[in-house]
């Protein structure tokens, strides 16, 4: 059996995809086309849009890398949801038809290419890094920022966010504001206020809890839901709300960045571990 | 660089809870509920105001409100308001971090907090059918 007959015998059934095509150099305007894609078992809808590229229209533009949901590139509007291609197989959306159109709330680029350009924007907003009084410290450092394991956990779950911005075409509050700041952003805005090796609340609070940060947000829950990482937007903004509230009334928690521990000196190994084998490769002091 | 279509959802994606979970249409309902209430509202004074012109111009005023549709319409306001109400307390709640649960780290499938927030929509809307049941009685038998 050739390898084209391998892949017949495999074949589950016969997908129509509808594809959004815009093309801005063209006179078309905005249409859906058709495309009749074969299914085979664990194929996912990015694996569907390759088949079309390679076999029927070479032309049809999308963005994409890793295809193992890590990347955060292939967001689409797949039957009614944003949805990662790379992460949704065609067969478990139970549909002899799939509707993909690009990520509404961003402008079109081409097809089903958004410009994230406002996304990143409002994130860089947001100062998503860790801001220290002592940059010397930070830029040279002497020890490791404290940071117990529970202190760890309160923001964890925010820092998997891989910034595909499924969440800003999920949210509604989004859809009719421009100027709202979004799920992401504020996300990672909390992410870094909730970190207690951080100092710059007082510059990250004047983003998050402005008039367009998160009390614009009324707990639709659909950033959430989403998601492809479990990262919990609506979680991270209504406890973000909550630190502005107590903060309204001079009670949220106050503090500076956790202390420098200096690397441990005095310490003895425990006997039952192997010493490292030696380099292969020549250091570059040596 | 080369023209950006438009594809801001707007009023829709604002109103349209499409495939989305029970909070979003939540969301929305909430909304449209309080946009009801304010128009009552402003119906309100203006037709209590009519007062100022004498007690025929009032008593007109009351006989022009009085149609089914109006009654219909202030029963509308009745179900809004127990809504608005009783989800607004629990968006109080919500919005001071109570009953979403803590962060973790995410582990599929994930829990999320509108998921685990469920069971408390629930309550709370059942809460609302009561109340909007007791309005109604209220309104249509004892009020009478």
């Amino acid at each position: 059996m050739n390898k084209s007959e391998t892949r017949d015998k495999a074949i589950l059934k016969t997908v129509k995809f509808e594809v959004l095509r815009y093309n801005p150099a063209g006179n078309e305007s905005p249409h859906l086309e058709n495309y009749s894609v074969p299914v085979t078992k664990g194929m996912t809808v990015l694996d569907g849009l390759n088949w079309i590229k390679e076999h029927l229209d070479s032309t049809l533009s999308w963005r994409s890398s890793c295809r193992m949901g890590i990347c955060g590139s292939c967001g689409m509007f797949i039957n009614g949801l944003p949805r990662l291609a790379c992460n949704n197989q065609i067969v478990h959306l139970h549909s002899d038809r799939v509707v993909i159109k690009p990520l509404p709330n961003y402008d079109i680029i081409r097809d089903l290419v958004p410009d994230l350009e406002g996304l990143f924007e409002k994130h860089r907003s947001v100062k998503p890094h860790l801001i220290r009084k002592d940059t010397a410290e930070q830029d040279s450092p002497t020890g490791e920022f404290f940071q117990s394991e529970q202190e760890l956990l309160n923001y964890i779950q925010f820092a998997y966010c891989i910034k595909c911005g499924l969440c800003m075409a999920a949210c509604p509050t989004v859809a009719t504001s421009e100027e709202y700041i979004g799920p992401q952003p504020l996300t990672a805005g909390w992410r870094y206020l909730s970190d207690t090796r951080d100092e710059g609340a007082e510059q990250r609070q004047d983003v998050l809890y402005s008039s367009h940060g998160v009390y614009r947000c009324h707990f639709a829950g659909a950033c959430s839901q989403v998601c492809p990482k479990g990262v919990d937007p609506a979680l991270a903004i209504q406890m973000a709300k909550r630190d502005a509230f107590m903060k309204g009334f001079g009670r949220g928690k106050k503090r500076s960045g956790s202390s420098v521990i200096p690397p441990i000196q005095d310490w003895t190994p425990r006997g039952d571990i192997p010493d490292a084998p030696a380099k292969t490769v020549p250091q570059k002091s040596e | 660089m080369q023209q950006r279509l438009k594809n801001r959802l707007g009023l829709w994606g604002w109103l349209g809870g499409g495939r989305y979970g029970l909070d979003r249409y939540a969301y929305s309902l909430h909304r449209l509920t309080g946009l009801g209430i304010l128009a009552y509202f402003i119906m309100h004074i203006f037709v209590t105001g009519q007062r100022v012109g004498g007690p025929e111009n009032w008593d007109s005023t009351m006989a022009a409100f009085g149609s089914p549709l109006f009654k219909v319409g202030e029963f509308l306001v009745v179900l809004a308001f127990a809504f608005h109400a009783i989800n607004g307390i629990r968006l109080i709640l919500v919005e001071l971090g109570w009953l979403i649960g803590k962060p973790g780290v995410p582990s599929f499938p994930y829990s999320y907090s509108t998921l685990r927030h469920k069971p408390v929509f629930i309550i709370f809307m059942v809460f609302a059918a009561a109340l909007m049941i007791i309005g109604g009685v209220d309104f249509y038998f004892v009020m009478k």
